[in-house]
């Protein structure tokens, strides 16, 4: 796979009404490994997660994709904080992103089981995704996202309304996928998850990047006293 | 009060003998607003949901014209469509007036800001909600206002059965475009104007009853077509 890195964003920064809402950001990936965002609520993790893909408006700055902004969202899959289901069955919710890659109906259908299958929703196939709990459908949509296999995909706090072990399961799932050669940009406000999974730290505050880099340095050292703050679960200002 | 039974007595005679001038009037009346309903929702449907997804200059001024039309009178939409098809006005060669053809013309200007608005609701407020993720995956417009179309459909339903309701039951353009010809353009409502008009109350009664059974029948039947999948919220 190749296309979207390197990716290299510059003083991008998205606005709403006068007041910045996040940025300027200045950010580079080469694409290695999995990004974890961090921070205090509000600090514009979602947002900034928003932007990368383009769902959100870019007022100043430049994100530019290798393979263009055009291509990349293509590239790409998004996992809200609030699940988004289609008002269809949990097998056509699966099915839908393949079919608007036109991929044939019986071959969708076939990915469909077995994604099901993969998180726990096998039984639930054909029954209205509207009748699924928070968390299985909030593994629906990590399911829906992953299944067109993309190239990058973004989680904003994926495991928020997951149990423990639905934790794990979903975590084995994302381990496989960045195995499978998918890269992830997650945020997250379950350190041990980040701790697992991250290689790579974006400590948001205030709408800014506050702190990056490689995640044993940040989880062991912090530079800043705001991460320390952060990480020992103090009140950050 | 005694009208009222005789009406009930009549129209039910009526419809056990099967009456064949009542299921005349009934099946065109029937024909001629199935007709204006299928060719509505066909510009309808889409309509709104353009409306809801789309973000062009004049939208909320169609829009307020849409809602706007919505309580249009019938007998100035008959009026101007029979000044449309009279032999001196633009479509006159044609000859269309005084044929059904001109009363589901007119019936379909009745019901498409009707159903346009009712549907425009709800898709709008599906877009709302779908706009994040459909917006993340790409689509393209028509990928979009199909599967708008697609999810909303019970919604759609409603506001068809809506258009149906007020097509079957209008008189006053239907009147005036269609002469209220017997055998040609005769149907239920012109019919039951006519009678009336003329005393015959009884009679009028039980072909008021009859569009109302008509009516509630086509409903029902619409409604478990669409209750196809019995399960779950949606
Ligand atoms: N559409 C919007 N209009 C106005 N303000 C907004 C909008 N979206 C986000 N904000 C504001 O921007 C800031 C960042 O929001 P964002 O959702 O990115 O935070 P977050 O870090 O994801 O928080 P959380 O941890 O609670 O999910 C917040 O102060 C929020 O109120
Ligand atoms: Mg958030």
């Amino acid at each position: 796979m190749s296309g979207l890195f390197p990716l290299s964003v510059t003083g991008a920064a998205t606005r709403r009404r006068g007041k910045r809402l996040v940025g300027p950001v200045d950010f580079d990936w080469d694409g290695q490994g999995t990004q974890v965002v961090l921070g205090p609520n509000g600090s514009g993790k979602t947002t900034l997660l928003r932007l990368l893909h383009g769902i959100a408006r870019l007022h100043e700055g430049e994100i530019s994709w290798a393979c263009g902004t055009a291509a990349a969202r293509n590239a790409q899959a998004f996992v809200f904080q609030r699940p988004v289901m289609l008002r269809r069955t949990v097998g056509e919710n699966l099915a839908y992103p393949l079919t608007l890659r036109g991929v044939a109906r019986a071959e969708a259908r076939g990915l469909a089981e077995g994604w099901a299958d993969r998180v726990g929703l096998a039984e639930m196939i054909d029954r209205p995704a509207s009748v699924l709990s928070g968390g299985e459908q909030q593994k629906l949509a990590i399911a829906r996202a992953l299944i067109v296999e993309p190239e990058l995909v973004f989680l904003d706090e994926p495991s928020a309304s997951l149990d423990g072990r639905a934790t794990r399961e979903i975590e084995a799932i994302l381990s496989d996928a960045v195995e499978g050669g998918t890269r992830v940009v997650l945020a997250t406000h379950d350190m041990g998850q980040a701790r697992r999974l991250a290689s790579r730290v974006v400590f948001m505050l205030h709408g800014r990047v506050h702190e990056t880099g490689p995640a044993h340095r940040f989880f062991d050292a912090p530079e800043t006293a705001e991460a320390r703050a952060f990480l020992k679960g103090d009140i950050v200002e | 009060m005694v009208d009222l039974w005789q009406g009930l007595s009549q129209a039910f005679w009526l419809v056990v003998t099967l009456d064949a001038e009542l299921a005349e009037i009934a099946l065109r009346s029937l024909s001629v607003t199935l007709t204006a309903l299928a060719l509505g929702c066909v510009i309808a449907m889409p309509l709104a949901a353009l409306l809801a997804v789309r973000r062009f200059r004049w939208r909320r001024s169609v829009i307020a014209v849409l809602n706007a039309l919505m309580g249009l009178p019938p007998v100035v939409v008959g009026l101007v469509v029979y000044v449309m098809l009279s032999r001196s006005g633009p479509f006159g060669v044609f000859g269309l007036l005084f044929t059904p053809t001109a009363m589901i013309i007119a019936q379909m200007i009745v019901i498409v800001p009707l159903m346009a608005s009712i549907a425009h609701q709800s898709l709008r407020e599906l877009w709302a909600e779908y706009h994040d993720l459909l917006i993340s995956m790409n689509v393209t417009q028509s990928q979009k206002v199909r599967t708008l179309l697609w999810d909303a459909r019970r919604a759609l339903l409603t506001a068809a059965l809506a258009g149906f309701g007020r097509g079957i039951g209008e008189v006053g353009a239907i009147m005036i475009v269609g002469g209220n010809i017997d055998h040609v353009t005769r149907v239920l409502t012109t019919a039951i104007a006519l009678e009336t008009g003329k005393g015959e109350f009884a009679l009028a009664l039980a072909l008021g009853f009859v569009l109302i059974a008509l009516t509630i029948l086509v409903n029902l039947l619409i409604h478990w077509l669409g209750q196809t999948e019995r399960e779950g919220r949606w």
